[in-house]
Parts: structure tokens; C-alpha cells; sequence
């Protein structure tokens, strides 16, 4: 069946601040799902957005699909049993930094090494805005807010680094303003098999505005980002001048035509790699020296928690002799009184 | 000395030892030879939370009580007709339990200068210290005689002393009068593939036997003869395991598939390691991070139409709370299982206690009831969770089975069912719909909404922790708030239809009505049969159903003249019948040691009251 973005669209009114970058995010899966489901074959009644609390967990009230809007953290943890009790299903969890990374840690990180079939948009604005500006666990060290008025004494989480850390298989990074470059993600995040980490970068507008546009402001987005794309060069800049050379055990950002250095030394970008070294450091790329990565740095065949573990039951049920309650009843020392 | 042949109706046979001295294994297969003998058995379990504390001390003592008879038989016995102490720290921490007059079997060996003083005796002389001159004691060299049975095995003298608990049964079994071939199998089959084991473990078990019958230690043997029991075919099964297959057993009259979302926690693993075992019934159980994704794992397989389980015990029932209560407001099907354990906090995690009763009643933010049920003993745990599951899916709510350590670790004999006497569970599953689908939308009659499962064509709707319309709308209006709690509140109350009604044993009218819920039962029924016996005017009513009430309850409190409310915890029954039901009086009794009642207290209790 072709869909169209209206058929995702529910008919109830979007509550999100106006400028947030929520709404951006919105836009974007509500034009990747008819090209997801052309792709997959799957048909919206298999879809289901499930989250947990925050701004960006109200999510699922804009789908007109099957949706689950959990309580605090819990996102991973109800998204795996989803996934787990039904395979057929596409989960998609939403949430947020705090969601996440700091009351749902222990689930995100466990969803992650388990690889359950799950697909995770990370909208990580780092900052609390459901409660009114308290700081998250990737707000910058020393940030000001209703919790922290004399600034955080903590550092920040880089999300990607425990996705990797976690063993994970799948990991994007992308603006909220990037419409087209999301849709590419979603799509590919859909694809694959296993936990896909997609963290978008959303400005809060009324709680921390501004907090990416470091990298985000037009005038200096192309000269301080990169798009990484699978068998392109990592070339970026204004005047795509700008490349990303291995040098010894690190990266290194060179201006080709200087130094010697020419297109052929740039490195080609390969999301594919088993080379975990290579993903770790592009996740870990920030300026001043280096470009933020954005589009799919990581995706990486594994084998999924809830496959494995439908494939064990289908084994053991075929070598086994017991095949109902009644034979289980009776199986092993039993006795008979006459 | 002439050696009598005692014919007895029961007997109490307590084994007891260092934690690795192997006193669980020795007890089980005491117990299960006597039930396959034929007789009744239960059993009592109580061990220690450390795996090996220091050797030879009172803090490693584990202790496994069989209780084994020609009829009626539902506890483990208050005091024991024999106890068996492999060591004096064994003896010091269990001569409290040992019945005046009984004997006491000792490992002689073990009984050195050093022993004594690891157990904590100020003497040399055990029996002088705890007044134990009174009781048949019995001197045997176990160690050494293992130690000789075994030289020639092969097997090296750590493997070797580790057999003495085997040739310790089997002077039991001489004492009691058990065949050697129920264990002499399980001996074949636990060792089919360590062959070389077999031999020297079957020889040492005889040796025991041979022991106890060639010398003049052991005065009296007893014979307890085969119960009377209905026909049929038995099993013995423990209450964790019967927990386990009663769901099992829902899943398959359901036919919905089972998830099982559990985190390891005493007492209440050995249920979610039965469950694992049984893939081939489509059982898929996952080890959770923790017990919060537990349950809300749980919460989204329920969600995505499975019958979902997430088995725990008290503190775990305490980190599940919040979840519990995201499973009560979107209305999913959810049996939580509690095997509940010593508290507050990790308390003492191995012993059994009734103290979760008030957690899982009121244990949640908000207007919350659910489901509270309980089982009577380790058996009737496979009826308790059936129905836990079978009320939780048509009903579409969370249901807590609040089991307890006594249950989960104690085993009996069980005559094994037929699926075909079981109920059909047939959960309110919509598949389509004309028209927008209304996710909270109600049956007029038991105000059950429908189970939509995704997938299905046509019925996407949203559910989740924010109060909603019956149309499924995020709502803060004040009104339908109030009627949403009126109406979760109501669906449950509606329960009390279908539960079955309260029952008296005993007398129907009359003097005391005593009262009780869960693993309790064996005991105060017991307790009521003597009080019968003595001619007193008693009655005996046990709550399998705690929340809903049976509708029947206050016309059967109005039959009795007092009411004792029997529990072990502090009140938490009888402080929710005081608030449900007011017009009554309640007296209470209870006990919060970690250790089931005894009959006699019971008794006692009973005689005493004012």
C-alpha cells in the first residue's frame, strides 16, 4: 500500500512551543514513513511510537499509529518488550536527554548492547524543558539554570560515546533543521536491523536557546559540521576545501592543496567498517579543531536480542518432547495411587 | 538394647548442617522418597542468605524440616521428631526445634575442641550446655565412616567427606523405614553423566543404611504407613515451580503467547529459571537490567498482546510501584508475582513473611487498586497463578499474587490435574472496529475496555501514563478524572462476582472464626482440627481472594462471636478487614520472626483470647 504523510498524521493539535526543534523532527518522520514503508512492505498498523516523559515524549499523540506514552525513563524498557513479544512490530522510541541518558541510563544503555530491533530518536536539547530549565546530563560543564545557578560542577554525557561503549551497532547525528538529511537517517535507521541511536540536536527555545548554534548558524554550519556519507570523502567547508586525513592514531583536519595534501589523502567515510576505532573518533569529533559529524557515522550488522531469541524458541520447541501443559504435568518422577 | 518398631502417624525429621554440607539436597530426597513411598510430606527450607558463611559457625547454618504422614499433613511439623546436626554449630542453632524426649543424630567427628568452640559452646559438652540430657542423642562417626566406605572410590577425601550427607540419609532411611531405590534412581540419572559417581554414592547411601541397622545406636525405627490418598497420579512439586507452570498453563488456555520480563531476586529466581527452561511451551523470559524493566518490559509485551509476567519479591515489588501503576491507568494485562521475604528493606532475605500486604494494597501514587490474591500452600501456587492471569487478561488489569518464601521453597505431594478442569481465559481482544476505535471505552457490564493489539488494521490508539477520555484524548478535566477513577475502581470491585465465595472449615456458626491468607493455611487449619478435636466451637476462613473481598465475607464474620486475624507480619490483614468491613471486631496474631507459625501457638492464641 502507498502511503502519504497525512495518513501518519493524528488529528490532534501539535502542544510543542513555537521554533521548537521538536516540531522539525516531527516533520521529518512524518515524510520518511511512506518512503519506510515502500521500502520494508510494512503497513502502518505496524508501527508503533512508544516514550517515555519529557517534551519530546509527547510524540506519539501526533501519530495516527499504535503509540505507547510511558513514564519517566522507561522508553527502552517497554519498547524492548514490544519488540521482544511482538517481532513483526516497528518500534520507534522517543526521547529525550534526560529521558535517556540520566532516570532511563541503566535501559538505554542495555537496549543498546542487547541490540534489541529498536529505533531511537534521541532529541537531545540538554536541558529539562517539561519542568522549566533544569540542567541534563549533556548540558555543558558550567552552565547556568534554575538548578545550577552558579553553574554545573559536572561534565557532559557525548551520547554517542555511550552508544558505542554499549556496543552499539547503529548511531546518526543530525540538526533538527536538517529536513531532508533526518528523512535519509530515519530511513536508514529503519533498515537496519538492531538499535538504531539517532541523536538530533534540537533547540529549546524558550530554556536554552542557542545551545547548538555553534554549529548550527548558516554563516557557520558547512565550515564547522561535516555530513559523513558512506564511500565519499570526508570533505567539508564552505568551499569544500576542508578534509579529515588520518595522521598516526588520530584524525586530523587538513586544507587540500596545502601541505601536500590532495583529495586522494582524504579519508572515505564507511559506516559499514567493523573498525570501531574509526566511528569512536569521528563521534568524538567537536571544534574548535574539528567538525561536528552528522548522518550516519555507525551502522553495523549484528545479530538482534529479539531474532536470537525467537530462533531459540523455535529450536528448543522443535527438539523438544513436551508440547503442552498436560505432557509437562506428567513428565519426570510421578507416581500413581491405585 | 531391643529395638522397637514404632508404628507412627507422622514424624519430624529436621536435617541440619554447614551451608555447604549439602542439608537442602539431603531433606529433598528425604522428602521426595517418602512421597513417592506414598506417604504425605511437606516441607520447610531454612537456609541462609550467604552461599558458604564461615564453616562451622551458627551464621552458616542451613536447616531443611519433612514433615511425613499417613494423613493430613499441611505443615512442616512445629518441632522435630529427630533432629540431625552435622556439626555443633548446626546443634547450637536447631536445638530449639528438636521435640522433648526426640533424638538427636550427631556427627560425632565433627564434635572436636575446635567445633565447639566455632559454634560457641563455653564446654566441651554440648548436651550438659543446652539441657539436652533428656533426648535420645545418638553419637555416629560419620565423617570417618564416609571417609572408610569411600576409600577405595577413587575419589579424592574433599569429594569423599562431601558424601557424608548421603550416608546420613541413608541411616534415615533405615530409621524411618524408606526404600533405597527411589534415591538410588535419582542418584543414576543426577550422575548419567559423571558415571564414575554413581557407584560410590549408591555404596555410601547402603553404608548409612547398613550403619544404622547392624549397630545398636539408633534405638526405636519407625513406620509410617502409606496415606490414604485419592487416586490418581502424583508429582511432588514445590511452590516456585508450581507458580511457574500455572502460568504456563494460562498462557496455553489463553493461547496468548507469554513474555516474562524478571530480574534475579531471592526468593522468588527460582520461578523465572523454571520459566526459562520451558521455551518449548513458548515461554520467552528475558533477565532484566533490573526490576523496573522488569516490569515495564512486561508492560510493553502486554501492550503488544502477550501475557506478560514479571516475578519478584519485596523490594523488587517496591522499585516495580511507579510501573505498576502505568499498567493500572492504560488498563493492561499483567500478572506481577511477589514471593514475599523477610522486609523491611533487604531485611532477611531467606525467611518468609506475610509483610507485603499493605505494599502491594496501597503501595502507589495515586488512585491505584488492584487485583490482591494469595495461595494456601506450595501446590495451590499453580491455581493462584493460573487465575492471576486468567482475572488480569479478561479483566485488562494488573494482578499481584503475593506468594511467600514458605511457599515458593516448600514442596508436597500434588495429584496432577487435567488442562480440561480448568477454566477457558478468553481476554476481550478486539480485531475490528466501525468507526474511530475508543481505547477506554467499557463493557456495561464489567466495565472491562478492550485489548486493541498493534498490528491490527484500523485500531491504532494511543494509550499511556496521562489520564485519558474513554476516547482515548489526553484529558485534565477535573470531571473525567474523577470518573476514570470511579470506573478503574469499579471494574475491579466487579471482580467480587466472579471470585469464588469465603468458606468456613470447621464449624459454620460459632464461637471464633479464625482468619488468615496465603501460606498460613497448613497451620491454622491444623491448629483448627485440634481445637475441634477438644470440642471448641471454631471455624477457620481462608482469604485467597484479599482484594476484591468475596462478597460473602461480612455475612460469614456475623456467624462468630470473636474474630482472630492470624498473620505473619504485624496486622496488615486485619487492619484492611477493619477498614473494609468496620462493623466487626478484630483481634489479632501475629508473629514477624522470619519463621512460619506453629501449630501450638495457634492453638494457644486461641485459648487465650479475651
Amino acid at each position: 500500500m502507498k502511503y502519504t504523510q497525512q495518513d501518519f498524521k493524528s488529528d490532534q493539535i501539535v502542544k510543542w512551543c513555537p521554533g521548537c526543534g521538536d516540531h522539525a523532527i516531527l516533520a521529518a518522520v512524518l515524510r520518511a514513513m511512506p518512503e519506510i514503508c515502500e521500502k520494508t512492505g510494512m503497513s502502518k498498523e505496524q508501527f508503533v511510537f512508544v516514550s517515555g516523559i519529557g517534551c519530546s515524549s509527547r510524540f506519539p499523540y501526533y501519530m495516527n499509529t499504535y503509540g505507547f506514552h510511558g513514564i519517566h525513563g522507561r522508553a527502552g524498557a517497554l519498547a524492548t518488550g514490544m519488540k521482544v513479544a511482538n517481532p513483526n512490530l516497528s518500534v520507534w522510541q522517543m526521547t529525550g536527554d534526560g529521558d535517556a541518558l540520566a532516570i532511563g541510563g541503566n535501559h538505554f544503555i542495555h537496549e543498546i548492547r542487547r541490540n534489541i530491533d529498536v529505533n531511537i530518536i534521541l532529541f537531545n536539547n540538554r536541558i529539562y524543558g517539561l519542568t522549566k530549565g533544569q540542567y541534563s546530563p549533556t548540558s555543558k560543564f558550567g552552565m547556568v539554570t534554575k538548578t545550577s545557578p552558579y553553574g554545573t560542577v559536572e561534565y557532559p554525557f557525548t551520547p554517542g560515546e555511550l552508544v558505542l561503549g554499549a556496543r552499539g551497532t547503529f548511531f546518526a547525528r543530525s540538526l533538527d533543521s536538517e529536513l531532508a538529511l533526518n528523512q535519509e537517517i530515519m530511513v536508514r535507521a529503519a533498515m537496519h536491523k538492531g538499535t538504531s541511536v539517532m541523536e538530533m540536536l534540537v533547540n529549546c527555545m524558550i530554556y536554552n536557546n542557542g545551545t547548538h548554534a555553534d554549529i548550527s548558524d548558516r554563516e557557520v554550519r558547512a565550515d564547522r559540521t561535516i555530513v559523513l556519507r558512506d564511500g565519499e570523502p570526508m570533505i567539508f567547508g564552505k568551499n569544500k576545501d576542508k578534509g579529515i586525513v588520518l595522521d598516526g592514531l588520530s584524525l586530523k583536519v587538513v586544507k587540500i592543496g596545502e601541505n601536500g595534501f590532495t583529495e586522494k589523502d582524504i579519508l572515505v567515510h564507511d559506516s559499514k567498517s567493523d573498525n570501531f576505532g574509526i566511528h569512536s573518533m569521528l563521534v568524538d569529533m567537536k571544534g574548535p579543531d574539528f567538525p561536528v559529524a552528522l548522518g550516519v557515522i555507525r551502522d553495523v550488522a549484528d545479530k538482534t536480542y529479539d531474532e536470537s531469541l525467537h530462533k531459540q524458541v523455535a529450536e528448543v520447541k522443535e527438539k523438544a518432547k513436551i508440547h503442552s501443559m498436560d505432557e509437562l504435568l506428567h513428565s519426570g518422577a510421578t507416581w500413581t495411587v491405585e | 538394647m531391643e529395638r522397637k518398631v514404632v508404628d507412627v502417624q507422622d514424624v519430624v525429621i529436621r536435617f541440619t548442617g554447614d551451608s555447604g554440607d549439602g542439608m537442602q539436597l539431603t531433606g529433598t530426597l528425604f522428602a521426595d522418597a517418602s512421597a513417592l513411598y506414598g506417604n504425605e510430606i511437606s516441607t520447610f527450607p531454612d537456609y541462609p542468605a550467604e552461599i558458604r558463611a564461615p564453616q562451622g559457625t551458627v551464621s552458616g547454618v542451613s536447616g531443611f524440616q519433612v514433615h511425613i504422614g499417613q494423613k493430613d499433613v499441611k505443615t512442616p511439623g512445629d518441632l522435630a521428631d529427630v533432629l540431625v546436626s552435622m556439626n555443633p554449630a548446626a546443634l547450637m542453632a536447631n536445638a530449639k526445634f528438636a521435640k522433648p524426649g526426640g533424638s538427636i543424630i550427631l556427627d560425632q567427628d565433627s564434635f572436636d575442641e575446635q567445633g565447639l568452640e566455632k559454634a560457641g559452646f563455653k564446654t566441651l559438652d554440648p548436651i550438659e550446655e543446652l539441657n539436652l540430657q533428656d533426648y535420645n542423642v545418638i553419637w555416629a562417626p560419620i565423617t570417618s565412616l564416609t571417609k572408610e566406605s569411600l576409600k577405595d572410590s577413587g575419589m579424592d577425601m574433599k569429594s569423599i567427606v562431601r558424601c557424608k550427607n548421603i550416608f546420613t540419609l541413608g541411616m534415615c532411611y533405615f530409621m524411618f523405614g524408606r526404600p533405597l531405590h527411589f534415591t538410588e534412581e535419582y542418584l543414576k540419572k543426577k550422575f548419567a553423566k559423571k558415571p564414575n559417581l554413581i557407584e560410590p554414592n549408591i555404596k555410601v547411601l547402603n553404608d548409612g543404611y547398613n550403619y544404622a541397622h547392624n549397630t545398636h545406636a539408633i534405638g526405636n525405627t519407625y513406620t509410617i504407613a502409606p496415606a490414604k490418598v485419592e487416586k490418581g497420579v502424583y508429582r511432588s512439586i514445590n511452590g516456585n515451580q508450581a507458580t511457574a507452570w500455572g502460568l504456563i498453563a494460562a498462557s496455553e488456555k489463553s493461547g496468548r503467547p507469554m513474555f516474562v520480563g524478571s530480574y534475579p531476586i531471592t526468593p522468588a529466581t527460582a520461578i523465572l529459571e523454571e520459566l526459562a527452561i520451558h521455551k518449548n511451551l513458548g515461554v520467552k523470559t528475558m533477565q532484566c537490567e533490573d526490576e523496573i524493566s522488569g516490569i515495564c518490559t512486561s508492560i510493553g509485551a502486554a501492550y503488544a498482546g502477550n501475557m506478560a509476567v514479571t516475578t519478584t519479591s519485596g523490594p523488587g515489588l517496591s522499585l516495580k510501584s511507579e510501573a505498576l501503576g502505568l499498567a493500572f491507568i492504560a488498563e493492561l494485562p499483567l500478572v506481577i508475582v511477589d514471593v514475599q521475604r523477610s522486609g523491611p528493606s533487604t531485611g532477611i532475605p531467606t525467611k518468609t513473611e506475610q509483610t507485603d500486604l499493605a505494599q502491594a494494597l496501597y503501595g502507589r501514587n495515586g488512585e491505584c487498586p488492584v487485583m490482591v490474591m494469595a495461595a494456601r500452600t506450595p501446590s495451590d501456587c499453580f491455581r493462584a497463578a493460573f487465575y492471576a492471569a486468567k482475572f488480569a487478561m479478561e479483566h485488562m488489569m494488573p494482578v499481584i499474587f503475593l506468594s511467600e518464601g514458605y511457599l515458593g521453597n516448600g514442596s508436597e505431594p500434588w495429584k496432577i490435574p487435567s488442562m480440561s478442569d480448568y477454566p477457558s481465559i478468553t481476554p476481550p481482544i478486539i480485531t475490528e472496529c466501525n468507526g474511530k476505535f475508543k481505547p477506554f471505552e467499557r463493557d456495561p457490564e464489567t466495565f472491562v475496555r478492550r485489548w486493541a493489539i498493534p498490528g491490527t488494521p484500523g485500531l491504532e490508539h494511543r494509550v499511556g501514563g496521562l489520564e485519558k477520555t474513554p476516547g482515548g484524548a489526553v484529558s485534565s478535566d477535573p470531571e473525567v478524572h474523577e470518573m476514570m477513577v470511579k470506573n478503574r475502581a469499579e471494574k475491579l470491585r466487579k471482580v467480587s462476582e466472579v471470585i469464588p465465595p469465603l468458606e468456613v472449615i470447621g464449624k459454620e456458626k460459632g464461637d471464633v472464626l479464625l482468619v488468615g491468607w496465603g501460606g498460613t493455611y497448613g497451620h491454622l487449619y491444623t491448629a483448627v482440627n485440634q481445637l475441634l478435636e477438644e470440642g471448641k466451637s471454631v471455624g477457620f476462613a481462608q482469604f485467597d481472594y484479599i482484594n476484591p473481598l468475596p462478597k460473602n465475607t461480612a455475612e460469614v464474620f456475623g456467624r462468630f462471636k470473636k474474630i482472630l486475624v492470624c498473620e505473619l507480619n504485624s496486622g496488615q490483614f486485619a487492619d484492611y478487614l477493619r477498614a473494609k468491613l468496620p462493623e466487626f471486631k478484630y483481634q489479632q496474631f501475629n508473629k514477624v520472626q522470619g519463621q512460619p507459625f506453629m501449630v501450638h501457638e495457634i492453638v494457644e492464641a486461641v485459648k487465650n483470647l479475651k
